[in-house]
């Protein structure tokens, strides 16, 4: 394959790998720019990828699968906002307390209906998938490599979930910078006490921002086991949620610098995905275990901020209460 | 300021009654569970309760995986105190267990009074190590430790899978384990020490390892009560800006307490590898490092609430594989929900029982005190 090619199905493969990293994110940025440590999108991504594959392989609709997906991913965020907003517990133990029931609700939940081993069934059926959106002429365009190919594997050919997250990085952006809610919630996460002194509840704010992250969650979840692979399997997030969080903090909490963070994440792992079997000049095979490891690596070495500080939102991680 | 005179609880509810009734809430929850999966949840209790205390040999493995959370446990409750949430003990107890199966490996020959003492060096030394990058970055680059020490768990893992399936696997051999450790790298097996002093037990895993666990939970708790690093740690913990004040550094704090906690985590393998299967095999912490997570914060970070989760979890996984066993439709996954439904009530959600619990306790105090005034 000559190297032109290679690099279009690289860039291809790299938003594939993106989506459900850039939906975390930004589910990520709504919670923490309220002011609640979003740690929790790991479980709720992983609750919302067992149900949305769970009621699509019983129901047949991806579409129904998705519902399921967001709803799950809503209900543990309300869970998430009970503990943390109304009762002022510890964001990271709530967060880390949601991760590790859903990693054993799922598979315990699938062994239960479908008996197959802690998986729900493959999802082959007609429209149990998110399949690729084919753009007109695609085919087509396929035979003249400049600008045909980029346009048929590059920007044809996905499904609408990742079109979906690529959208919402500049809605985002504009609700956050360019809307009274985005204000008031960039406000709250800052200096919530003004906000409350405004006569704006505080704890309605925080809800309303987690929710949304739920929902986003949702999204993200429904995408890694109907649209990315066909079904549920045990710890199928492996880390993304953590992940897209690095990649958001590297973003430093803004939508469009986190996208870029995203794309980074994603491009490394497309990269080492191609790089496995293959025979480099000095080094000989890589070990594919390294290949594995190098999207958790990349997320230390960025944390570490070698890239400059990182200020997160004044009030993070502290809990409101109007005595103080 | 609230109104209230005292809001605080009684002692024995705050550190007896509060943690039962939050345990007690994440056990109905998860007999809920029980109930939608379709099994029976009060079938299920009594064979877990069966499972976990039936017998000698029940006890035997419910104290025997007891003693790998007090490892973690003790772990994650020091970097509690110093205000660090540890979510890397896997990881640590992973790399930890290497360092005392490469003893076992190299030096098993040797007599096992002298085994021991370098087991538990390198278990300490590679536990604590795996902690230093997540604990330096927090203390110097302030990255999230909470997300480094998830991170460091998976790489633990990537770079465990590759030493053991291509460098130390015991040649000609297909599945990922090294050779047998040497007859002198063995924890003697509690029937074994029992046997010796004439009282019978059935054979389990149990080990010497368990007494090891208490004499640490013991010198945790001096630690951190009695020496003046524990108060810098505790004082750290609570309010960093006051142990400036105090001439106390943060960050230091910070580095000095991971790496206690990495090496509390990295004796793991005492018990796993040289008290129980004699070699290093894939995954051998399994999911212990985060059950010392929710058995510090039942525990209250207090090294006796710790032994009581530790055992109460230890019977938690031996029930639950006895259940599994029993009762197809249940697997170990289960054992997983109830760990994060304790971390949930014990941890998140204590606030919900505690503020009813006040009320009742302060409407009894003001009872008190109105009628020590009438008379």
């Amino acid at each position: 394959m000559e190297s032109y090619t290679i690099i279009v199905l690289l860039l291809a493969a790299t938003l594939r790998v993106a989506t459900p990293l850039v939906l975390a994110a930004l589910a990520g940025l709504f919670s923490e720019r309220s002011g609640v440590i979003a740690l929790g999108i790991e479980g709720m991504m992983l609750g919302a990828a067992f149900a949305a594959a769970a009621v699509s392989a019983t129901s047949g609709s991806a579409w129904l699968g998705l519902g399921a997906g967001v709803a799950v991913a809503t209900a543990l965020a309300l869970l998430i906002a009970f503990a943390c907003v109304t009762h002022r517990g510890n964001q990271v133990v709530a967060a880390m307390a949601v991760n590790i029931m859903v990693a054993g609700l799922g598979p315990a939940l699938a062994l239960a209906w479908f008996n197959l081993g802690g998986q729900t069934p493959q999802l082959d059926g007609a429209g149990q998938r998110f399949g690729a959106v084919l753009w007109p002429w695609a085919q087509a365009a396929r035979e003249a490599p400049f600008p045909g190919l980029l346009y048929a594997e590059l920007l044809s050919g996905h499904n609408l979930i990742v079109y979906l997250a690529v959208a919402l990085v500049p809605f985002s952006a504009w609700v956050l910078y360019r809307t009274r809610f985005g204000l008031r919630l960039r406000a709250v996460g800052e200096n919530p006490h003004a906000v409350d002194t405004a006569g704006i509840s505080v704890t309605r704010l925080r809800y309303e921002a987690v929710l949304i992250s739920g929902v986003l969650c949702g999204v993200a979840g429904t995408y890694l086991s109907t649209a990315a692979s066909a079904g549920f399997v045990r710890d199928m997030t492996a880390g993304k949620g953590y992940l897209a969080l690095a990649a958001m903090i590297f973003g430093k909490w803004k939508p469009w610098p986190t996208f870029g963070a995203c794309l980074l994440f994603a491009f490394t792992d497309a990269l080492a995905t191609r790089l496995q079997g293959v025979t480099l000049p000095l080094e000989g095979v890589v070990p594919v275990q390294l290949i594995l490891a190098l999207p958790y690596v990349l997320t230390v070495l960025l944390l570490a901020g070698f890239v400059g500080q990182a200020v997160a939102p004044a009030a993070i991680g502290v809990p409101y209460s109007k005595e103080k | 300021m609230s109104a209230v005179p005292s809001m605080k609880l009684p002692r024995w509810v705050e550190l007896g009654m509060l943690p039962v009734i939050n345990l007690a809430a994440a056990l109905v929850v998860s007999g809920l569970v029980v109930r939608w999966i379709g099994e029976s949840p009060w079938a299920a209790l009594k064979l877990m309760t069966d499972g976990a205390f039936g017998s000698q040999e029940a006890i035997g493995y419910t104290l025997y995986y007891a003693t790998n959370f007090i490892f973690t446990g003790l772990a994650v409750a020091v970097a509690y105190h110093a205000g660090l949430f540890n979510i890397g003990a896997e990881g640590q107890a992973y790399i930890g267990g290497l360092g005392t199966g490469l003893v076992g490996l190299w030096l098993g020959h040797w007599p096992f009074w002298a085994v021991l003492p370098a087991a538990v060096a390198a278990g300490a030394v590679f536990g604590a190590a795996w902690a230093f990058i997540p604990a330096w970055l927090q203390a110097r680059r302030g990255s999230h430790i909470v997300i480094t020490t998830i991170m460091f768990n998976f790489i633990a893992s990537a770079l465990m899978t590759y030493l053991v399936v291509n460098v130390l696997i015991k040649p000609g051999q297909q599945s990922p384990e090294t050779r047998e450790f040497a007859a002198g790298a063995s924890m003697p097996g509690m029937h074994a020490m029992l046997g010796k002093i004439g009282v019978p037990f059935t054979a389990t895993p149990l080990n010497l390892a368990f007494f090891l666990a208490l004499g640490l939970a013991a010198l945790v708790w001096v630690f951190l009560w009695r020496t003046r690093w524990g108060y810098a740690v505790r004082v750290a913990g609570l309010n960093p800006a006051a142990a400036v004040y105090a001439g106390i550094s943060p960050a230091r704090v910070t580095v000095g307490a991971m790496l206690l906690s990495g090496a509390l985590a990295g004796l793991l393998g005492l018990n796993e590898l040289m008290g129980s299967q004699h070699r290093i095999l894939l995954d051998f912490p399994g999911g212990a490092g985060f059950v010392g997570i929710a058995v510090a914060l039942m525990g209250r970070n207090h090294p006796l609430g710790i032994l009581a989760a530790a055992v109460l979890f230890g019977a938690l996984a031996q029930g639950g594989s006895q259940l599994s066993f029993d009762m197809p439709r249940v697997n170990r996954d289960m054992v997983v929900v109830i760990q994060g439904l304790v971390i949930l009530f014990c941890g998140a959600l204590e606030n919900v029982f505690r503020k009813p619990l006040e009320a009742v306790f302060n409407f009894g105090s003001r009872l008190a005190a109105r009628g020590k005034t009438d008379r």
